[in-house]
């Protein structure tokens, strides 16, 4: 892969500096994919704040027992919807599969661009709209003319959802946002198929592709499969709530149970589609910083693709406790369990590719290296969870937010961080400072580790999911409030004879500890962009054996690229 | 000296049994595991999950895997980092090493399935029920209903913080826990435990007893439990249901069967108690059953008295 002609890329700049568009056409009717995975990218880091604003409510909610700051139960099952929904589809999805995705599938598979430039375009600014109207539902009523916001949660179970639950519009408005988020991810998917099959470099075999592009082919594959599955069952939920069907309405011979089966059966490839990219991006990192090639390389391409295909028969253990057979649960464990070897080949190769290195710890690598431990914790829970049995204690309670949060807030996100960091010089053609990223870094692992352990006893001690106040006495006023005395206020729970205060207490403070560090990385990013030092081709000193072409191009790469195509040995 | 043994030994016994019931059934500040089991199917519950050297459970399993992982991170950091590795190898794969580690985690899985199946079939349902309870979910509390005995059902709906003293003795009520009327299901019974409901889906769980089902309009799931303590239980409506979700409640008295049929000629009889606005909680007080509560006590409280008797 290092044969590429790295003169293409020095004269691509002049050959089309005729080109330049303004900045309106530049940015707004954009076909190439670096700019718009730049949108994309901006876009994800803007949905971060606003998603990750709900969450800080919500844990300054737990901080203490009582109803503090949500007006109500409603408001806050708003705010747990909202939260849900906006860091799946306008986070975590944008930012791995729009942002890095758009920028480096075409990159390292030598392509010009991608395969449907105007398709990628119409990607992008669809999730815009899907955005403004899951934002706009929370303003017009939900569960009555004066509860405004769609409550349901991000999996918008009937009845609750239905005209029964949430008689309002916002469900309506909440359910075309997911209608635009998914046809913009099909689209995208679509994409991305076409141009890895279609427009490899010569010489490029598919078992020679990078792993990223691995991860992304199976990604988009998911999409295409899942996605339209939720597209059926949300459109079933708005015919039921607007045009007198009876799908999920058990009163007119429906079930609400197969709208979990629906949803579900997208919802679990839905958390592959979250976290296969964010195995990509880490397989580089580990490698580049390591100086090795990654350890059993088609191991861990064909490790992914049997995560994706496993990923499909497993959706009813989300519904262990909804009255499905006993065989049928043990089926679901059964196959659930599966899922557990694939991922483990996955972190023993990451390890294996470290083992024999000259590791260099570099922020990047840092977060790959807290992904790897983090993603393990989360899944060795997972492996708990997969056990219908044991989910009898564990369902619908803090367990499973913490499960979840440790693969995804842990997993996905500190592959986002991985991949910003690894590449943010080749996008932006700029360098972040170092200490301030390893800061970073370190500040957001004590941090999430502080909101999301404690969470595990929560869950075991029983304290169920998407509640606004939980059981336990109200602490007297001179200890109310969150950084009031810290020390004399743990004492006074710990006094307490019953609650499950300590942990809700410890698990907001870690929340705190969270927000600080996001505020860093946005003082890291403006940094970078306005003052970063220069960054060259190859940043990283990437080594021939671990080279993928984006290191052959210029920081920022041109405009267009590899317009003479790189040949793969 | 044998006398005095036995003695000894029947103390300590006494000892361990007046401070079980010290772990209350409910969450504890203190606490990071489960609450205490009050049925074998929450007992089977925790003996698969928690930590033991006898048997195969998932705490031992999921802890070796994390400190395994963790070791191996940190000897690669110390050891392959650049400046003591300064020459990375060339190594990209390892045939018998990649079967290794795909064939462990199998085995490992295999391991866990057989208690796991067994488990999940032993918790499904109870093949002879002695009783049944109904439970219906609305919006928002529960109402429940004993179908051996004809007419006897009631709601129960959140107790709100400003009247739990009026209700439960000594200050001893528990914010967001209580209902004013509380079930009572006799110790060492069958029960047959169905649920429906009549709105949006809910979840009616006893954590303590090992416990939980989706309450489905239009649907009747079934779930069992049989009693072994006695005691005053609590659980939460565990699917989320709309405004009032978390203000849901469960909350039992279990108690000896011959206290559950004063109770339930108490409810089911014509004495003032069955007239009150709320017949089960009337009744409660009537036979004492808060005396169970007095179990309940702060563990620190109640390993002191322990070990002073």
């Amino acid at each position: 892969m290092n044969a590429a002609h790295s003169a293409a890329a020095d004269h691509a700049h002049d050959n089309h500096g005729h080109h330049a568009p303004g900045f309106f056409t530049r940015w707004f009717m954009s076909t190439n994919h670096k700019d718009i995975g730049t949108l994309y990218i901006i876009f994800s880091i803007f949905a971060g704040l606003v998603g990750g604003w709900f969450s800080m409510m919500m844990r300054h909610e737990l901080g203490d027992p009582g109803i503090q700051l949500a007006q109500n139960g409603h408001q806050w099952n708003v705010w747990v919807t909202a939260h849900g929904l906006i860091m799946v589809f306008f986070v975590v999805m944008p930012g791995l599969i729009g942002g890095f995705g758009n920028w480096f599938l075409p990159l390292m598979i030598g392509a010009p661009d991608m395969a449907f430039p105007r398709l990628n375009n119409i990607s992008f600014w669809l999730i815009v709209p899907a955005f403004l109207l899951l934002v706009g539902s929370a303003f017009v009523p939900g569960v009555s003319a004066e509860l405004h916001g769609a409550g349901t949660g991000w999996t918008v179970y009937p009845p609750l959802s239905s005209k029964l639950g949430h008689p309002g519009m916002s469900v309506d408005m909440a359910i075309f946002a997911l209608h635009l988020a998914g046809a913009s991810s099909i689209l995208g998917a679509a994409n991305m198929i076409t141009t890895v099959f279609n427009m490899r470099a010569p010489g490029m075999t598919l078992h020679k592709m990078p792993l990223f592009v691995w991860a992304m082919l199976v990604t988009a594959f998911l999409l295409v499969l899942a996605v339209p599955v939720l597209g059926g069952a949300i459109t079933m939920l708005l015919t039921d709530r607007n045009f007198g069907t009876a799908f999920f309405n058990p009163e007119g011979g429906g079930d609400p149970i197969l709208y979990q089966h629906l949803f579900w059966f997208f919802g679990h490839p839905e958390v592959y589609i979250m976290i296969l990219p964010a195995f990509g991006i880490i397989s580089h990192i580990v490698s580049t910083f390591s100086k090795k090639p990654v350890f059993g390389y088609l191991g861990m391409a064909y490790a992914m693709v049997s995560i994706g295909v496993v990923g499909f028969i497993v959706w009813a253990h989300h519904m262990y406790t909804s009255g499905i057979s006993v065989n049928t649960q043990a089926y679901f464990t059964a196959a659930t369990l599966i899922i557990a070897v694939p991922t483990g080949i996955k972190i023993f190769s990451w390890i294996a590719t470290m083992w024999g290195g000259s590791i260099e710890f570099k922020t990047p690598m840092l977060w790959a290296i807290g992904f790897i431990f983090l993603f393990t914790l989360g899944g060795v829970t997972g492996v708990v969870l997969a056990n219908a049995g044991m989910d009898t204690s564990l369902h619908d309670t803090y367990y499973v937010v913490a499960h979840f949060h440790y693969v995804l807030s842990l997993g996905a996100v500190f592959g986002l961080f991985a991949g910003f960091y690894y590449w943010i010089g080749k996008m932006s053609g700029r360098m972040y400072p170092e200490w301030a990223g390893c800061l970073h870094f370190w500040i957001t692992f004590i941090g999430v580790n502080l909101v999301f352990f404690p969470q595990h006893f929560l869950g075991l001690q029983g304290m169920p999911r998407r509640y606004v106040d939980y059981a336990a006495p109200i602490p007297p006023e001179h200890l109310q409030g969150a950084l009031v005395n810290p020390i004399e206020k743990i004492k006074w729970i710990m006094d307490q004879e019953y609650g499950m205060h300590l942990w809700n207490y410890v698990s907001t403070m870690g929340a705190y500890m969270t927000g600080g560090s996001v505020v860093l990385f946005i003082l890291i990013v403006f940094y970078t962009l306005f003052f970063g030092k220069k960054a060259s081709g190859n940043y990283w000193n990437v080594q021939p054996q671990c080279m993928t072409l984006e290191w052959t191009l210029s920081s920022p790469p041109p405009f267009h690229q590899f317009d003479i195509q790189p040949k793969i040995k | 000296m044998k006398i005095f043994m036995t003695r000894v030994l029947a103390a300590l016994t006494v000892c361990l049994v007046t401070s079980l019931p010290a772990f209350a059934f409910e969450p504890k500040p203190n606490e990071i595991g489960f609450q205490p089991p009050a049925s074998e199917n929450m007992v089977r519950l925790e003996e698969f999950h928690n930590f033991s050297w006898s048997h195969v459970n998932l705490m031992t399993i999921i802890t070796a895997i994390v400190i395994f992982v963790l070791g191996l991170l940190i000897w690669v950091a110390i050891r392959y980092n650049h400046k003591a590795n300064p020459v990375p190898s060339k190594t990209t794969h390892n045939v018998l090493l990649e079967v290794i580690w795909t064939v462990v985690p199998i085995v490992i899985l295999i391991v866990i399935a057989v208690p796991s199946f067994k488990l999940l079939f032993y918790l499904d349902r109870t093949t002879n029920p002695d009783m049944t309870l109904k439970i219906s979910g609305y919006q928002w509390g529960w109402s429940y209903s004993y179908p051996e005995h004809e007419g006897l059902e009631f709601n129960a709906d959140i107790i709100p913080d400003e009247e739990i003293d009026e209700y439960i003795p000594e200050g001893k009520g528990r914010r967001m826990l209580e209902t004013y009327n509380p079930i009572v299901l006799p110790i060492e019974k069958n029960i047959q435990v169905l649920t429906t409901a009549s709105d949006v889906i809910h979840a009616w769980t006893i954590p303590a007893f090992g416990i939980k089902k989706d309450a489905v309009p239009g649907r009747t799931n079934e779930a069992w439990v049989r009693i072994t303590v006695p005691g005053i239980y609590y659980g939460q409506c565990s699917e989320i249901c709309g405004i009032s979700h978390a203000s849901m409640p469960i909350s039992v008295y279990a108690v000896p069967p011959e206290e559950y049929e004063a109770w339930i000629s108490c409810v089911s009889g014509t004495g003032a108690e069955s007239k009150a606005d709320y017949p089960s909680r009337a009744c409660v007080k009537t036979l004492g059953f808060d005396k169970y509560r007095n179990l309940q006590k702060a563990s620190k409280e109640a390993k002191l008295s322990g070990a002073s008797e």
